[in-house]
């Protein structure tokens, strides 16, 4: 029997689903958190807000650690009295390793330093990629800090308008459509960029995030304002014998996403030919033929087929600047700049690119101006230009139908200073 | 040395980032890191990926709570120690892999995940989330921990997951269908580009604390914040500076709340769930697309949010029964034409589904074609 009576919340132990009721409670029983009502009182006040159906938490006021402007949010209880265990309840965000493979040793000593600094509750993980230790108080802060980068040899992630903890897809680790190491450009983009992530200097929150290929298995085209998303110039490599495989049903198509559910007899033409977004593909009943050139690498075919097609070796990556969630202009999802990049350690062309535009960004975004709305209030060409890039037509789904072009003076024949009384010689008044 | 309260900067230590990756990935996956040939679905839950060494690994991915005690992470660290060398890994949605290098490590893996479950009944570690099917739902703070939100969310997620729980543990929709939560207009969890988005909407302007709101705020952020320009300068009776909003103007997006604690806009009645569909973001086929809203409100129902869990399933019924292979949610939406989703979907369409806001003329349809 825990603290609080919990009769809404106790309708969240049933079910097959994990219940994270029961797991609260489990550790309000059993954990040796330091901040011992912790559990408890969490799961007390969720059961206010469920009867109220309101929240009662209050914003935070500015807490972190010495010298970070980042990596704490402040959280505090609107009935500290009835459940003190949560007064002050603030969130720590811990940089996770790149893709989030994690040994045991690591985990546990985690949880032996948060039970001893804190709630002993988290997020597995945060949706912006951060293990997130969930609520402590603040005398805690300065020691935790101390132990996790003595013992662990672990900081903390970001929050507030500095770089944001980076993050990225499973990528080369255990993916065969990684186009570039995105564990290793994650990493190392962090570590380049420490400064950025601990010390808020920037209009708002600046994210990058890194796919391995346009499948976008970490969503960095929608939620990042530099979007690296890995692609091949050169050739799908195919494997005539694993397609006839295909067809003739000795593979299973998709591998095996489809298993649930009698989909009948797998139908090349049906199922890869005739959906490939471009039509480049053509199945002649003993070989495929990709006309590569006009391969846009939507993925569809690879992912159906995959033991018998492979990305390029030519690869890289394409580059993606300004997607954001809603507010406030709208939401938007990155905008193609840099069509194809090599992205190889040390990384430098996208740290020099990075840089510009963060100096850019700097100079003239307006407080909470992410950087997808400055580029629209200051337009796609001053953008160019400030990163010194040609436009493309690969920019854009079409060519503008509105003809009201900003012509710069330079680019008009003799300038815009004209002579109105010459003109007045021609064509009197 | 512990930390030394009185000289806080001694030995101080900054700026060392995470730990590298590498010192956390198994053998076999540094031996065979960027060697991998393909992989295939066992069965769902269950993958294999085989590299041209020849080597192979299998994963096991179950759902996991997105908030989580250490004694849970703890029992997950007792499962990787036992079959997996000690070592383990989270899936950005919330979902743990638990990876063998040989196939005759899985059956004792997989049969000790599915024996564990809570005193109360629910699994800990239900297997599923890969292929066509719906994997784990990624999501926000909600009320355990935020002070914007209009519902909750880790709770909204457990009913709905108990709801779609088949679903999690097979592959039977025409592609693979995203779910997504976030408690508020900022979306957290970038939810607009989700198969399915659940989001928390708030429909009362803020009330004014003006007794108090210029002595807990700057009054000029606040008039800032409102994207709006719906917040003017205002003056109470007694004279002390405040602020007032033009109702009308209002959209409900929390902004001069997350600026200015005295301007608090939750509502018992007035908050709820708006059910977005229809976003996705890999390339595949076609291009990444916002989803949209096809339910204007639902209201908070904790602690099971059934109206809620209805509304998610219908709509993934619906689209299963009807879609092609390969197609997702949106997709399909869009070759049926919307006219029909809403009648498939017995959903109705009112006003509020019709943009008003910034570039609204973008979605509006410039055409004749139009089906009856
Ligand atoms: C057959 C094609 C695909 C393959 C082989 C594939 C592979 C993978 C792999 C290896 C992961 C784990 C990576 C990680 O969690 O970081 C993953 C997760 C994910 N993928 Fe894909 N992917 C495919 C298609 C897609 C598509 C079409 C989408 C569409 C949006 C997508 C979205 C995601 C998301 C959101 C996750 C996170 C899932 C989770 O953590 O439970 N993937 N995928
Ligand atoms: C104006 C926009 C936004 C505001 C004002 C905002 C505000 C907040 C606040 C107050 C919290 C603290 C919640 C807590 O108590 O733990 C939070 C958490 C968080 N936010 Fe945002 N947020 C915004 C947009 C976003 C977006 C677009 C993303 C991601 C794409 C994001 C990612 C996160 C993450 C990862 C957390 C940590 C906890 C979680 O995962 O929910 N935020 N945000
Ligand atoms: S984004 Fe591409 S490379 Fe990365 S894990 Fe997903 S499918 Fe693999
Ligand atoms: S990747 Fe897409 S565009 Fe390219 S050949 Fe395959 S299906 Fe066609
Ligand atoms: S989505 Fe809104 S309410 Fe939810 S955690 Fe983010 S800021 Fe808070
Ligand atoms: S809720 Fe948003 S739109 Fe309404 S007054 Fe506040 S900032 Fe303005």
């Amino acid at each position: 029997m825990g603290k609080h009576k919990t009769p809404m919340l106790d309708e969240l132990e049933k079910g097959p689903w994990p219940s994270f009721v029961s797991d609260i409670k489990q550790q309000a029983e059993k954990g040796k958190q330091v901040l011992k009502e912790a559990p408890d009182d969490l799961l007390g006040v969720l059961e206010l807000s469920f009867e109220d159906r309101v929240t009662h938490w209050k914003h935070g006021g500015i807490v972190g650690v010495f010298g970070y402007g980042g990596g704490i949010i402040g959280r505090y209880c609107d009935q500290p009295q009835k459940f003190p265990g949560v007064a002050h309840f603030h969130t720590v965000r811990v940089n996770q390793p790149a893709s989030k493979f994690y040994t045991t040793k690591f985990l546990r000593s985690m949880c032996d330093l948060w039970e001893s600094h804190g709630s002993g509750l988290t997020n597995m993980h945060g949706s912006t990629g951060d293990l997130v230790l969930l609520g402590t108080t603040t005398d805690h802060l300065e020691p935790l800090f101390f132990d996790m980068t003595h013992e662990m040899n672990q900081d903390l992630g970001g929050s507030g308008s500095n770089l944001r903890t980076p993050a990225c897809c499973l990528g080369r680790a255990r993916c065969q459509f990684a186009c570039y190491d995105t564990q290793e450009a994650c990493y190392q983009m962090t570590m380049e960029y420490q400064d950025e992530l601990h010390r808020p200097a920037f209009p708002y929150k600046f994210k990058f995030k890194f796919d391995g290929c346009p499948n976008g298995c970490v969503a960095s085209i929608a939620r990042s304002d530099m979007s690296v998303i890995g692609l091949w110039r050169d050739n799908i490599r195919i494997d005539q014998a694993a397609v006839k495989a295909y067809v003739g049903g000795e593979l299973k198509p998709n591998a095996g996403a489809h298993a649930s559910r009698d989909w009948g007899k797998f139908d090349i033409n049906k199922e890869v030919i005739n959906l490939c977004p471009t039509g480049c593909m053509a199945w002649d009943g003993s070989k495929l033929d990709i006309n590569d050139k006009e391969c846009v690498k939507c993925m569809h075919c690879l992912n159906t087929m995959p033991r018998a097609l492979r990305i390029g070796v030519d690869t890289g990556a394409a580059v993606l600047f300004g997607a954001k969630a809603p507010i406030l202009e709208g939401a938007q999802m990155s905008t193609l700049t840099v069509p194809f990049m090599k992205v190889e350690a040390p990384f430098e062309e996208l740290k020099e690119l990075i840089e510009k535009v963060w100096d850019w960004w700097m100079e003239e975004g307006k407080n909470r101006e992410r950087l997808g709305e400055l580029i629209q209030r200051k337009s796609w060409q001053e953008f160019l230009r400030v990163i010194e890039k040609d436009p493309d037509p690969r920019m854009v789904d079409e060519p503008r139908s509105n003809p009201y072009i900003f012509w710069k003076e330079e680019e008009v024949e003799g300038g815009w200073t004209r002579d109105i009384n010459a003109y007045r010689e021609k064509h009197p008044r | 040395m512990p930390y030394d309260p009185s000289d806080p900067l001694k030995d101080r230590i900054t700026d060392i980032g995470p730990r590298y990756y590498k010192e956390f990935v198994p053998p076999v996956i540094e031996k065979n890191y960027g060697k991998w040939l393909y992989h295939d679905i066992l069965e769902p839950g269950v993958l294999v990926h085989v590299s041209e060494t020849g080597d192979e690994v299998y994963t096991v991915r179950v759902g996991g709570c997105r908030l989580m005690s250490v004694e849970h992470i703890r029992e997950i660290c007792d499962i990787a120690d036992k079959h997996c060398g000690g070592y383990v890994r989270f899936t950005t949605r919330n979902n743990i892999e638990f990876m063998v290098d040989g196939k005759d490590k899985l059956k004792p893996l997989v049969d000790d995940l599915k024996s564990r479950k809570f005193p109360a009944g629910s699994n800990k570690f239900p297997i599923g989330g890969t292929g066509a099917g719906v994997t784990n739902i990624v999501h926000t703070q909600g009320w355990a921990h935020c002070h914007t939100p209009a519902i909750d969310a880790s709770g909204v997620v457990k009913a709905v997951m108990d709801g779609v729980y088949d679903d999690f543990g097979s592959m039977r929709l025409p592609a693979p269908v995203r779910i997504s939560l976030a408690c508020c207009l900022n979306m957290c969890g970038a939810v607009h580009c989700s198969d399915i988005a659940i989001l928390g909407i708030h429909r009362k302007p803020p009330m004014i604390d003006s007794e108090w709101i210029d002595k807990l705020c700057e009054l000029p952020l606040a008039i800032a914040a409102c994207p709006t320009a719906a917040i003017k300068p205002a003056k109470t009776a007694s004279g002390l500076k405040a602020l007032e909003v033009n109702a009308d103007r209002c959209m409900f997006c929390g902004n001069c709340y997350t600026m200015c604690a005295a301007m608090p806009l939750a509502d018992d009645v007035g908050s709820g769930v708006a059910i977005l569909v229809g976003g996705k973001l890999s390339n595949r086929m076609s291009k990444p697309k916002f989803s949209k809203v096809v339910i204007p409100f639902i209201p908070n129902e904790p602690p099971r949010w059934p109206t809620t869990v209805e509304a998610v399933k219908n709509i993934l019924d619906v689209y299963a029964k009807d879609a092609k292979k390969y197609e997702r949610l949106g997709d399909w939406a869009a070759r049926i034409g919307w006219e029909r989703f809403f009648e498939k979907t017995n959903l109705p369409f009112s006003h509020h589904l019709i943009d008003d806001y910034r570039f609204a003329y973008t979605t509006w349809r410039q055409s004749t074609q139009a089906k009856f």
